[in-house]
């Protein structure tokens, strides 16, 4: 059976932590980071290595921070 | 030689957009000016092809012309008085984001509501700004309807040139007369557009934005300098003016438009006289030609302005003349035109003690 | 102290050109969105900019910008933009499709710019059937000046200018402009949609997509209007602005196409 890997790349300074797509990512791939990044914003991060490609992290991001790559094994 | 034809003011102001390869056109129906759309409608599309497009109200009408404008092309509007204060907010953008347009403002009597008859009332609006910001419009101001042709064709040159909106400041009179005029050949509609305008990005070049709004001080200092730069050279090269019979005169009339189409012949009386009277017809009131009064001003022993207004224009003349010489008004008011024998017995009245 | 979470590198296997499924649109200029965070504007701008880079049309499109919060539009856009004065986008947006009928033409307007103040370019435009797409933002208040009552704004919703909710016996009701232009016979297309979801996102996408085709078609006048949020102004988390989406707008202003285009 075909499985989904996906990863996410996200621009940090970018990020606004508005945490959209820590509520729409279905695997709880992502957390805000207890950082802040220079605008004094917590900024979303991946914290857990289950990413499938699904897009709806990058889809909901209002500020298109999220770059999302996916990569179908068999 | 143009085409020779007798017409009517408002339906020459028509014919000369569509002669000038006008490409739209996008107005609001008002009195005394209406003919301009209704003949327009008619005559220009199946001509040329220019768009006309009767809009909701004048404030749709002078947007429609900051988009088109934006857009590269030659378009016009016209109204009077009450529709021309609903577009001040428009002119005021289309200065700011240095559009090339013709705006024709048919004068009536106010304020508000007030007449459809002929006034000259709108002089400070025109001239000085009308909407908010430091901004002029470069203003023309036709006396006969050969005029009306030939400074659309004038008016488009300087916009262009200039990339800043030009007002024909006619009135009432203007609009609703006939008279032969000479007609300028058909020209072609522009084929090529500004490098500003916002035609769709070109390709590996940054978008295009037309805007009024510099949200940084410091930018929109700049800019205000910029138009400033722009509307001193305006001063500097574009100023036009009309004089009669100035070299012996003792006394000057002056006025613009119909004012000084009374003027002239009050002149004329005056003269018939003995009294040396000569005139001075400012052509652009924007900018003003306030050097031909400074020079006069030592000459002359008064001045007499003739205007369909409370005094405006005349402010601009005192201003000219720096106290050298005095300068007397008359005037009607309220769409009421003056008559050349009340202007020379208002002047025998004033400069020479008379009856 | 927050819970500790540990950051996890990226996968070099998966982060490949190859694999590259989704990245922000070259219709967008570099530039970081002003918006809060959490905004909807900016979440539309995206996906209509994602729209005019699938359609290859970045080079044959103008768009006018408003006045309110999305004053700035042209500043992520890249394409040819003019800035209309408030309330003027649709009169504006008829002064360049009528000099460029070939070309396609937007407008983006927040709810005070289009239903207040602009309320009769926009009913003008659309009556007469102007071939454009109005994308309109209806947040149920004014964002840019800091949350007044728009016409938008919900029965008994505060904002600054309605400190004890929007009473509709003075104040008058919100209006549904959707359901209001679809009545015009010009109007060809006019649905109602959001952004607060990842599905709202894809099918608000594809409405956005339909309304460019049919503009293409010379169908005439679309809208989209498009419910969102102003966490700021509405006092809320991002979260909870959805949230209020969900449970306050969507029942006033439900979602869906009010009018489409006869099928030839």
């Amino acid at each position: 059976m075909a499985k989904s890997l996906g990863d996410v790349v996200i621009d940090i300074e970018k990020c606004k932590g508005c945490e959209l797509c820590i509520d729409a990512c279905p695997q709880e791939t992502l957390a805000l980071a207890p950082r802040i990044n220079q605008k004094g914003y917590h900024y979303a991060i991946k914290v857990q290595d289950n990413c499938t490609g699904c897009n709806n992290c990058a889809l909901i991001c209002p500020d298109a921070v999220i770059t999302v790559y996916r990569k179908i094994v068999k | 030689m143009g085409e020779l034809k007798l017409m009517k003011g408002n339906e020459a102001l028509a014919e000369a957009m569509i002669r000038v390869g006008c490409d739209g056109y996008f107005g609001y129906p008002i009195t005394p000016q209406s003919e301009v759309i209704e003949y327009l409608s008619r005559e220009a599309t199946p001509r040329t092809g220019m768009v006309i497009l009767q809009a909701e109200s004048e404030v749709a009408s002078i947007n429609m012309i900051y988009g088109a404008a934006g857009a590269g092309r030659r378009v016009a509007t016209t109204s009077s008085s009450p529709g021309i204060s609903l577009m001040q907010e428009g002119l005021s953008y289309i200065a700011g984001a240095e559009l090339p347009c013709l705006v024709v403002n048919v004068v009536r009597g106010g304020p508000g509501l007030g007449t459809i008859q002929p006034s000259q009332s709108d002089y400070f609006q025109a001239t000085k700004g009308g909407g908010h910001g430091d901004y002029h419009l470069i203003v023309l101001a036709p006396y006969n309807v050969q005029e009306m042709v030939d400074f659309v064709k004038l008016g488009f040159e300087l916009a262009e040139k200039y990339r800043n909106p030009v007002m024909i400041l006619a009135d009432g009179a203007m609009g609703q007369m006939m008279e032969k005029v000479v007609l300028f050949d058909q020209q072609p509609r522009k084929t090529e557009f500004p490098e500003w305008a916002t035609t769709g990005k070109p390709k590996d070049k940054p978008h295009r934005v037309v805007t009024s709004l510099f949200i940084e001080p410091e930018v929109m200092e700049q800019v205000n300098l910029r138009l400033q730069a722009k509307y001193r050279e305006i001063e500097q090269k574009e100023v036009m003016f009309q004089t009669i019979d100035t070299e012996d005169a003792d006394y000057i009339f002056t006025g613009f438009g119909l004012g000084a189409r009374i003027a002239m012949k009050a002149m004329e009386i005056a003269r018939s006289k003995g009294i040396k009277v000569g005139l001075i017809r400012p052509i652009t009131v924007y900018p003003f030609p306030y050097s031909i009064y400074k020079e006069i001003a030592p000459k002359i022993k008064g001045i007499l302005d003739i205007e369909l207004n409370a005094g405006q224009m005349i402010e601009d003349v005192r201003l000219a003349v720096e106290g050298k010489v005095p300068v007397e008004f008359f005037g009607r008011m309220g769409g009421m035109i003056p008559d050349p024998e009340s202007v020379v017995e208002h002047f025998e009245k004033v400069f020479l003690g008379g009856k | 102290m927050g819970i500790q979470v540990q950051e996890i590198p990226i996968n070099p296997e998966i982060v490949q050109d190859e694999n590259l499924l989704y990245c922000k649109p070259d219709t967008l200029t570099p530039k970081p969105f002003h918006y809060c965070p959490g905004c909807g504007h900016s979440t539309v701008h995206k996906i209509l900019m994602e729209v005019v880079a699938e359609m290859g049309i970045q080079e044959e499109i103008i768009g006018v910008a408003p006045v309110g919060c999305s004053v700035f539009a042209y500043d992520y856009m890249d394409v040819d933009m003019q800035e209309a004065a408030h309330g003027r986008a649709c009169a504006v947006a008829t002064g360049i499709k009528r000099m460029m009928p070939d070309k396609f033409v937007f407008t983006y307007q927040g709810d005070g710019d289009l239903a207040a103040i602009g309320t009769a370019e926009t009913i003008h435009a659309a009556n007469r059937g102007e071939n454009i797409l109005v994308v309109f933002i209806n947040n149920a208040v004014y964002g840019m000046t800091s949350g007044q009552m728009a016409p938008t704004t919900l029965p008994g919703m505060v904002s600054t200018t309605s400190p004890f909710g929007r009473d509709v016996h003075t104040m008058g009701y919100p209006i549904k402009v959707s359901e209001l232009l679809a009545t015009l016979p010009a109007v060809a297309y006019v649905t109602r949609q959001s952004v607060h979801t990842p599905g709202n996102v894809r099918k608000t996408k594809k409405a956005l997509q339909k309304a460019l085709e049919y503009q293409k078609q010379g169908l005439g006048f679309c809208l989209v209007e498009i419910v969102s949020n102003c966490p700021s102004n509405w006092k809320m988390t991002p979260l909870e602005s959805n949230k209020f989406i969900d449970d306050k707008m969507i029942p006033y202003y439900p979602l869906g196409d009010v009018k489409v285009p006869e099928v030839k």
